[in-house]
């Protein structure tokens, strides 16, 4: 056991190393920008001396080094900022930062946030169960119609763009048969099933577009395994086909399984930028993309870094579970 | 609760009717083994798939009439016939070429289409088509993907000489149709090809050099890796937004930049991979000893080795670099407006969406950008799968 906590330790740190070279990459992306905050803030028509005033304020005529040290430090505490939008010539006029009456960059980000997960867990939710379900059912039945309308039909899920997926939907489901709200308007303190009511049309749209994936692995993974003699000898046995695969091939192919699982998950949180757009959901992903259209920095700079850390933390998990779930890795010789 | 008696309903009717099937099929055929060791299971995905190819047919047929004449309360229908006949089409044409791929050509292509499933060389049609297009949107389209024309907002099939009608400034739809095939596929490959030569240059520079080179190289592509793609080249895409300015095309140019270098970390794996294991070949090594410099060594030993993988990672990239693209432009921040492209025609045209009901045909603007975006990526996967299966030699 000891082992194990050892390599799960090893991997964290792993984790955070990565996570810091990724802080580096954004924050020296960011500094490639023309121009700085003080003049994106305050504007083409301003003075010198309010330029040189913001820029002493914020820090900025500091070296970069100290300025990204001081961002960390700021991002460590759960200081993002203050957001572009929401700061402006008034807020820098007093000798303090403004941090008064302005919303935070992290007081924006967070409720936006708890609304993807939302999005996030009813599609996976639903993805999860379906994609193993139809993955089994395709490895027992293989090179059957089913088989094969399958794998071509995913196949085609996979590759649409996801607001085609979108559109789709929203035309069937919510113009011509009108079962399901094409926006999602969310609003905070809404009852838990108006919530999930006006969540299911995007949930839905993700989960055609992940489904695909892990149910492709599960069948590969199961299919590998069935060449392997202990099936052969569970076969010959007479065990039931069901039965060889639920019991003896799954166990064993999990490994992959968790890995795809996990990696869609991270897909699942940074990917719903599009199809947040589509439905107008009020989640990370529009604000992100608000933000990007409005080179709104500190926002962005601070959603670049949330979504880096989720994916990483994502494929953490599936590392470590990978180990866990096979025993050969569990108990090195 | 009607509902939940409803779904009780057809529960108990599709199981009765896979009992029935199954001990019609049990006398029938005087108890052949087939039937008899058939599970539940299996009985009641037949009646699933007998019940939904029944409600297809039966929905097909009572709605005809009302699709033929145009009834306006068929609307609701239109939609369903047109993925209905969209597939008959499809399977058609794709039977049809791989019918004329297995009796024209030579020995060598008429065995590669006898051993092709339908899905493979309905796959390599689209692509024909979409390069035919592509290449001669100049001479095929009937007009300017930026040219104005006098009436906006114009109906498909309002007007003979605008097949689709014309958009909201008054553009016709067809050719910019045509112009944003030339234009988002064009601008996909050409990235492809990009990422490819970074990718590939990078890879098989750290197999062969290995040591500090292939460190730096490859903890550089680990890094970028961490960020996920999409998201890292919309941060990229803020900047060069910020220095291009208002010339589109300049952010278009970035964006090409932007993710062929995002792209070729994939691309680096990949070929680092296979390069070393061409690498420790014995013909390396004479290469080296004859003193051979290292392009040809890249280029003359290795990548000619590498080709099978590096062809069917070309594929699954491009489909990648597309829909990326196609993302980006419908986001509004991908390629810019004197070039017509699906992604952001999607995004105009969207709000035609809302006619389903009353105007179908004009609904299926937004979707046949989109449709077109979906046709080629499906189509170059089937042939990448269809290649991988082919290559790895998995057969079950």
């Amino acid at each position: 056991m000891n082992s194990v906590l050892g390599i799960i330790l090893q991997r964290l740190g792993l984790g955070l190393l990565t996570l810091l070279v990724v802080s580096i990459l954004i924050f020296a992306s960011v500094n490639a920008l023309p121009g700085d905050f003080a003049q994106a803030i305050l504007g083409q028509g301003a003075t010198p001396e309010a330029v040189a005033a913001i820029r002493e304020d914020l820090g900025l005529n500091k070296p970069p080094i100290t300025r990204y040290f001081d961002w960390l430090a700021g991002v460590i505490t759960g200081d993002f900022g203050t957001s572009f939008a929401q700061a402006n010539m008034s807020s820098f006029a007093g000798a303090d930062t403004g941090k008064g009456g302005i919303a935070s960059v992290a007081d924006q980000m967070w409720p936006r946030f708890k609304t993807t997960l939302f999005l996030a867990g009813t599609a996976a939710a639903i993805s999860i169960p379906l994609s193993l379900l139809l993955g089994i059912l395709a490895a027992l039945y293989r090179n059957s119609a089913y088989d094969r309308f399958i794998n071509v039909s995913t196949l085609s899920a996979i590759s649409s763009p996801e607001f085609f997926l979108a559109y789709i939907l929203i035309l069937f489901l919510s113009f011509l048969n009108p079962i399901l709200p094409s926006l999602s308007n969310i609003s905070e303190g809404m009852p838990f099933l108006d919530k999930l009511y006006y969540t299911l049309l995007p949930a839905l749209t993700l989960t055609l577009a992940v489904t695909a994936q892990m149910m492709r692995m599960t069948r590969a993974a199961i299919i590998n395994l069935l060449a392997s003699p202990y099936i052969e000898m569970a076969r010959l046995k007479g065990v039931s086909p069901m039965r060889v695969i639920l019991i003896h091939a799954l166990p064993n192919a999990l490994a992959p399984i968790i890995n795809v699982i996990a990696l869609n998950l991270a897909y699942l949180i940074t990917g719903v930028v599009v199809i947040e757009v589509v439905f107008v959901y009020p989640g990370i992903g529009q604000l992100f993309v608000d933000s990007v259209k409005n080179r709104d920095i500190p926002i962005v700079q601070a959603c670049c870094l949330l979504f880096a850390t989720v994916y990483i933390l994502l494929n953490l998990t599936a590392d470590i579970m990978s180990i866990l779930s096979n025993p050969r890795l569990r108990h090195p010789k | 609760m009607t509902f939940l008696f409803q779904v009780a309903a057809y529960v108990f009717a599709l199981g009765g009717a896979a009992f029935l099937f199954r001990l019609i099929g049990r006398n029938i055929t005087d108890n052949a083994p087939y039937f008899r060791d058939m599970s539940a299971g299996v009985a009641i995905g037949f009646a699933i798939g007998a019940f939904a190819i029944f409600w297809v047919l039966y929905t097909y047929l009572v709605n005809f009439s009302g699709w033929w004449s145009r009834d306006p309360a068929s609307n609701k229908y239109f939609f369903f016939y047109v993925a209905i006949h969209g597939l008959i089409i499809f399977a058609i044409v794709a039977y049809a070429f791989r019918w004329l791929g297995r009796n024209i050509g030579t020995e060598a292509t008429k065995k590669l289409f006898r051993q092709m499933p339908a899905t493979a060389s309905f796959g390599i049609l689209v692509i024909f088509i979409y390069a035919i297009v592509s290449i001669f949107a100049g001479f095929i389209a009937p007009y300017g993907q930026e040219e104005v024309l006098k009436t906006a907002n114009l109906a498909p099939g309002a007007d003979p000489a605008h097949l689709l009608g014309t958009d909201q400034i008054g553009r016709d739809i067809l050719s910019r149709l045509i112009y944003g095939g030339q234009n988002t596929v064009g601008i996909a490959f050409a990235t492809t090809c990009l990422a490819f030569l970074i990718g590939i240059t990078g890879g098989f520079l750290a197999a062969i050099k290995g040591g500090w080179i292939d460190q730096i190289l490859s903890r550089s592509v680990d890094a970028l890796m961490a960020i996920p793609q999409l998201i890292f080249a919309l941060l990229l895409m803020t900047i060069a937004t910020a220095w291009a300015g208002n010339n589109g095309l300049l952010v278009t140019l970035y964006m090409i930049l932007i993710i062929a270098v995002l792209d070729s970390t994939r691309v680096f794996r990949l070929s680092r991979a296979v390069g070393l294991n061409i690498v420790v070949m014995d013909y390396i090594e004479a290469a080296k000893l004859r003193g051979e410099t290292l392009p040809y060594l890249v280029f003359k030993e290795i990548l000619p080795n590498a080709y099978a993988p590096l062809l069917a990672e070309f594929g699954l990239r491009f489909c990648f670099v597309f829909l990326t693209i196609a993302s980006l432009s419908f986001l509004g921040i991908g390629i810019q407006p004197p070039l017509a492209d699906w992604g952001t025609m999607v995004k105009d045209l969207s709000t035609f969406l809302s006619y389903a009901a009353f105007l179908p045909v004009q609904a299926t603007l937004p979707l046949m950008a989109a449709g077109a975006i979906a046709l080629l990526t499906v189509g170059v996967n089937f042939v990448v799968d269809w290649m991988l299966q082919r290559t790895s030699g998995l057969k079950e």
